[in-house]
């Protein structure tokens, strides 16, 4: 064949160079406003405070890190809620991530009043929220603790993750699926092998959001909690007697963690398009 | 195009009945609700397609040419009627189960994978082991041109390469048969010039079955061995490139497939498998008779003659065969050949193509009044109007 065409030229991503300081400046000066108080939280991690509070800078120390764990309510508070991020997160995305693909592909009776639920869940003010679910929990005599922690925090991720999901599957070629099938998979292997890749990227944002969202929920938590308490709960109840540097640190460590996925992330899209 | 080896043509061990078709569709219909009406997309079609025959579903949007081919490869179901592949029923087999693959109009490339990956997809889901898995992938990558590509995602290659990707992933497979949905509609005019011939090329060295959706008359003129012309969910003609060109069964079918010219008069006598009809003052049409639609004089005819058959005379010739009169309207010239629109007495428009072979001018120019003349078994009568 003579017609063979060559490839596209890969396009390095190239920016314009930035003319002026004016706007160096301004991003400088927005980005230090955006980290200034992560800024005070992490160095007040390392405070050598001896009042409870700890709002003065009295020396460097690492000794709040090495009695990290010393609090034991805080430590079931922080393992709790970071078990209930993970397990919403788990289940968030997999009922989110169906739900969004039967929005985005396939028309169905019901299918407008579910889309409108999706985003009243999500437009629905936090505390109207809470003290429904409170409402609905002592209506029905059910014991508030962790499942019930657990149950709302799923409720309110998976319209977060089913959004995310439907706006990848709505621009999906139905004949990839297609294709798919007609070379013999399944449904089940359609699924695993080219459904699921393709919405990964939705998946991804949707399980990062639902993480995000449960793990610092405070409003609706408080409703919900019973005796149980989560690292916010119980940050807030410190705030009257004290906070110890303990919880800076645990912010830190939250914090440290995120960045590290966000770059994680980063790293991924250029790899991916750069193989593209 | 560089040699490469051939893939053998496949024996068949598999094949219920030796002497079946490849693909039979026996009264297939499919018809749809929507809004609270039955909309029949195919109305009663019967194809028998033969093993390794180059078979064309042509027609125009909305004639049924894809659900018909949806039907034979499993993607929809038929509401009444059988599918068969090589005698085999497969009506309610669902596409996974079925020994044909098809090439999307959108190629439908899966993005995530390599090129490898989706050209082995098929072999994988058969569970072919890995060795031969990696031997036919690469043979078919040299039959389709794209050896040395096999790492690229879809999203790196041209139109054309990604085109011959989705055919290299069907045809990988040896497939019974090969469905193509369009496959060159969105290519642009010279690539799909030289896909077709490869398609051919293809076709003919890997000995498949292929079953080839188009509305672009030309395309199935050029490749197939046999064309079913569909119009309105059933097949209007069914028959060789040559026989649907010259001799259209209806008139759909002479609208459809190239330029024709429909005249239509009143039949003044037969004589022996002839018909005369008298046209105008001293013209006539002279059309051989169809067995299947015997008229007798005094019966209105449609005859149809394609414009390269008319030969442009400025004197009334002495010659057998239908000779009408007519004024030129407009004369186009086109390079190898010369297009003049004519108005007959009747007040029918007829378009005349003549080589521009020998002649340094034009034969006639806007107003002139001209003969047309052609011989009998150009004429072709396609109904009684």
């Amino acid at each position: 064949m003579t017609t063979t065409l060559t490839a596209p030229e890969r396009r390095a991503p190239r920016r314009r160079p930035v003319r002026g300081r004016g706007l160096q400046i301004y991003t400088t000066l927005l980005v230090a406003w955006l980290l200034l108080p992560i800024a005070v939280m992490i160095l007040f991690g390392f405070n050598d405070t001896k009042s409870k509070q700890n709002f003065e800078w009295e020396g460097f120390t690492l000794h709040w890190y090495a009695h990290l764990f010393d609090k034991k309510d805080l430590t079931t508070a922080l393992v709790n809620s970071l078990t209930i991020a993970a397990l919403t997160t788990v289940i968030a995305t997999v009922l989110g991530t169906l739900a969004g693909l039967a929005l985005g592909r396939h028309r169905f009776r019901g299918q407008g009043v579910s889309n409108l639920v999706m985003f009243a869940a999500i437009s629905c003010p936090e505390l109207v929220m809470g003290s429904s679910l409170l409402a609905m929990f002592v209506a029905t005599e059910t014991p508030r603790g962790y499942l019930t922690i657990l149950a709302a925090h799923v409720m309110f991720s998976v319209s977060f993750v089913a959004i995310t999901v439907r706006a990848r599957a709505v621009g999906l070629d139905p004949k990839i699926e297609e294709a798919a099938q007609d070379l013999g998979a399944g449904p089940w292997t359609t699924f695993r092998l080219v459904t699921l890749p393709m919405i990964m990227p939705g998946v991804l944002s949707g399980a990062l959001l639902a993480f995000a969202l449960s793990v610092d929920d405070f409003i609706i938590t408080n409703f919900t909690s019973g005796a149980t308490q989560t690292f916010p709960l119980w940050v807030w109840a410190s705030t009257r007697t004290g906070t110890p540097p303990q919880v800076n640190v645990m912010g830190t460590l939250i914090f440290a963690v995120g960045v590290l996925l966000a770059i994680i992330n980063i790293a991924a899209t250029r790899r991916r398009a750069r193989t593209h | 195009m560089t040699d490469t080896t051939p893939v053998p043509v496949r024996d068949d061990p598999g094949r219920a009945d030796p002497a079946a078709p490849a693909i039979e569709l026996d009264g297939v219909r499919k018809t749809y609700h929507s809004h609270g009406d039955t909309v029949a997309a195919v109305r009663g079609v019967d194809l028998s397609i033969a093993p390794g025959e180059f078979f064309s579903l042509l027609g125009p949007s909305g004639c049924g040419k894809t659900t018909t081919m949806r039907m034979i490869a499993g993607f929809e179901e038929p509401t009444a009627g059988r599918v068969r592949l090589d005698g085999r029923d497969v009506t309610g087999v669902p596409a996974n189960k079925r020994d044909v693959n098809m090439v999307f109009q959108s190629y439908a490339l899966f993005p995530h994978m390599s090129v490898f990956d989706n050209v082995a997809f098929g072999l994988r889901r058969k569970g072919v082991a890995k060795g031969e898995i990696k031997a036919r992938v690469g043979d078919i990558l040299g039959i389709v041109d794209l050896a040395g590509r096999e790492k690229r995602r879809p999203g790196e290659l041209s139109g054309g390469q990604q085109q011959r990707v989705a055919l290299a992933r069907a045809l990988v497979n040896r497939p019974r048969a090969l469905l193509l949905d369009e496959p060159l509609g969105a290519l642009d005019l010279k690539l799909r010039q030289a896909m077709q011939v490869e398609l051919k090329r293809i076709q003919r060295e890997v000995g498949i079955t292929f079953v080839y959706v188009t509305h672009d008359q030309g395309e199935a003129l050029t490749m197939s061995d046999r064309i079913a012309v569909m119009n309105d969910g059933g097949v209007e003609q069914l028959g060789t490139p040559r026989e649907i060109y010259e001799r259209p069964a209806t008139k759909f079918v002479a609208g459809f497939i190239g330029t024709s010219n429909l005249l239509s008069g009143e039949v003044g006598g037969v004589d022996g498998a002839q018909a005369v009809i008298s046209y105008g003052d001293d013209g006539r049409i002279v059309v051989p008779l169809r067995e299947d639609r015997p008229a007798a004089a005094g019966d209105r005819l449609e005859v149809t003659v394609r414009p390269e058959k008319i030969e442009l005379l400025t004197e009334r010739p002495d010659r057998p065969g239908s000779l009408v009169r007519a004024t030129v309207a407009e004369v186009v010239y086109l390079g190898t050949s010369t297009s003049y629109l004519v108005t007959t007495p009747g007040g029918a428009e007829v378009t005349v193509f003549q080589q521009n072979a020998t002649n340094a001018d034009d034969l006639a120019a806007r107003g002139d009044q001209v003969w047309l003349a052609w011989e009998a078994r150009h004429s072709y009568a396609i109904g009684t109007a």
